[in-house]
């Protein structure tokens, strides 16, 4: 039930009704709760503020990865990448890839949990084929689909040339190399908007369904006047994670096509990767991934506004 | 019309939900017989690549190079694991991917947990601007962190340790978010009757909320280890020693030292996802249902 709380909202801050039958000797305790935050506060601060605060700092200076004399260099980075050329090609490509990524994410998704919920025996059999894939680490879904992307003997070209197609450059041609990445990561990550999808089903009530089959709706009918309307509040989220998830595509191009043919894969986390790692210039990096994050933070806040005014 | 049927349905509740939405497709033959077969199909779909991954995985790779579509093209044999687990890494690698997964899952649960009550239930100073700041680093996508949390670990000389690879994973802002929701909704009373009785904070947080609790702590641990387990960027940047290196970031290294030995690779790519596997196997209705009540995933 839980699903249709889009999760990423801002926490609703309970007011915590003070406690005040809590006695004082627990209170002193734990101080209050204080330490049962304690640990976590410790690795978040070490882990993930500090990070933040100090890539902020090293997008400023012109760090390396040689480490010796590192200096303040203000915007500088920030004014390079904005006339950086491979920034702007490289966030196409992540515009690119989340655009023809999410829309089949979704549908595809939301089609699996309709027909899985539908009714038909042998529901663990759908799950676990739709499912399964999301289970696999990155190099193992990336070695095999290198393998049926393979230009010769791969599975793709072959099912191509037995049909008397042409066979296609899966990851050489440049037209063709992003898709060939999208179709690879909607079978491998459906399955999980799948599975919410088929929660959020299982929890409607069936009252609406039973009374509008009652009323004579036919199953169309019914499936866009009740079902689909219920389900929006799953769609949203399911949606806005997508996005945001596909936006940070990283792993299954760097392994499949390091970017390549000619950049037409690379995504601007690979640039992020690239420059930093390859190109040893963190400071730049840095920057680069901090426009990448405020992209990110307008991207959220942008969803979220329109979502709430369609609802 | 044949709607009318549906109470006499009531009856079969009690086998669990396996049966879904009887009333979808409606009572029709067709419907059914449509629906049955778009399913099979985007099955057979889904699981093709999966499949002649394992039949390339079953053969020699004289046999693999030649063409043809039959998944078989030459004699069955085992050499391929044979080979991959004589000489290849992959038992370290795998080695390494249990103890770095596990150790995440537990010290991200624990951690997450203790944290998430003391923001449900604690009283302390600064408490919600902390929860605020928590919730905010949920927009933080982790691939920011990488290039500063690099230089962090040379700073500490942890570059190539578990410590490195392990520490910085247990950070899960969004696990503490989904266990203080569900802490929020347990009703206090019940904690307050042991607290009148003078049982400390940690005895009614281990004696009374988290018995109630479990499904969803058992859900965030699931989805910690698939995270843990799957993690490929973090790993593979801070470790460079191939005796350190998980599942994923070694087979990684496979792919590019083999070039196209692909019955190896496929042997090694199934060996990696076999324990996933089992595990949705066997926690298949946990899995379903953690999904249901966090409505999140992963990391």
């Amino acid at each position: 039930m839980t699903t249709t709380a889009p999760a990423g909202a801002a926490a609703p801050p309970q007011p915590p009704s003070a406690t005040p039958a809590a006695p004082r000797r627990s209170r002193s305790l734990t101080r209050g709760g204080g330490l049962f935050v304690l640990p976590f506060l410790v690795v978040f601060a070490l882990f993930l503020v500090w990070p933040v605060v100090q890539g902020l700092w090293m997008s400023l200076t012109d760090a390396s990865l040689s480490l010796r004399g590192t200096e303040f260099v203000g915007f500088a980075n920030y004014t390079e990448a904005f006339g950086d050329p491979d920034v702007w090609s490289s966030l196409g490509n992540t515009v690119f890839f989340t655009v023809i990524s999410c829309v089949p994410l979704v549908l595809v998704a939301l089609a699996m949990a309709l027909l899985v919920h539908s009714g038909l025996a042998g529901q663990w059999v759908w799950r676990l084929a739709y499912f399964a894939p999301y289970l696999l680490p990155v190099t193992v879904v990336t070695l095999i689909w290198t393998w049926l992307y393979q230009p010769d003997i791969g599975l793709g070209n072959q099912l191509l040339t037995s049909l008397g197609m042409e066979p296609v450059g899966w990851l050489s041609d440049e037209s063709v190399a992003m898709w060939s990445v999208a179709a690879l990561t909607v079978w491998w990550t459906v399955g999980f908007n799948f599975l919410l999808y088929l929660a959020a089903l299982q929890s409607l009530p069936v009252t609406y369904d039973e009374a509008a089959a009652l009323d004579g709706a036919g199953a169309w009918r019914r499936l866009w006047s009740v079902t689909l309307p219920q389900l929006r509040h799953t769609t949203v989220l399911v949606a806005m994670l997508q996005v945001l998830a596909s936006l940070k595509v990283f792993d299954q191009i760097y392994i499949l096509t390091k970017g390549g043919p000619n950049g037409s894969t690379r995504p601007i986390l690979e640039y992020v990767y690239d420059v930093g790692f390859t190109g040893y210039r963190l400071g730049y990096a840095s920057a680069v991934s901090y426009i990448f994050f405020a992209i990110v933070i307008v991207v959220s806040v942008l969803q979220l506004r329109f979502f709430r005014q369609e609802g | 019309m044949s709607a009318i049927s549906t109470p006499v349905r009531r009856p079969r509740r009690p086998r669990r939900e396996e049966s879904g939405s009887p009333l979808l497709l409606g009572h029709g033959r067709l419907p059914k017989v449509l629906a049955g077969s778009t399913l099979t199909v985007l099955a057979a779909v889904w699981l093709l690549p999966f499949l002649w991954a394992v039949a390339t995985s079953l053969q020699s790779e004289q046999d693999v190079m030649k063409s043809g579509l039959s998944p078989f093209k030459g004699a069955f044999t085992l050499s391929a694991y044979r080979q991959i687990l004589d000489r290849g890494n992959v038992p370290a690698w795998a080695f390494n991917s249990l103890f770095i997964s596990v150790l995440v899952t537990v010290l991200t649960t624990a951690v997450s947990t203790l944290a998430a009550y003391g923001f449900s239930r604690g009283t302390f100073r600064g408490r919600r601007t902390l929860l605020a700041i928590t919730v905010a680093a949920i927009m933080v996508p982790p691939q920011l962190l990488i290039v500063p949390l690099f230089e962090q670990m040379t700073m500490f000389h942890l570059v190539d340790t578990y410590t490195a690879v392990i520490l910085p994973q247990v950070v899960a802002p969004m696990m503490v978010f989904i266990l203080k929701r569900f802490f929020d909704g347990i009703p206090r009373e019940l904690e307050d009757a042991a607290r009148i009785d003078g049982a400390s904070e940690l005895r009614v947080f281990t004696s009374i909320v988290l018995p109630l609790s479990r499904p969803i702590v058992a859900a965030v641990a699931i989805f910690v280890f698939i995270g843990a387990w799957n993690n490929f960027m973090w790993p593979f940047i801070v470790t460079n020693d191939p005796d350190l290196m998980t599942l994923p970031v070694g087979l990684a290294t496979v792919k590019d030292a083999y070039g196209i030995q692909y019955a190896q690779s496929m042997a090694s790519a199934l060996l990696a996802a076999l324990p996933l596997i089992v595990m949705f196997l066997l926690f298949q209705r946990r899995i379903v249902n953690s999904v249901a009540t966090t409505g999140l995933g992963g990391g």
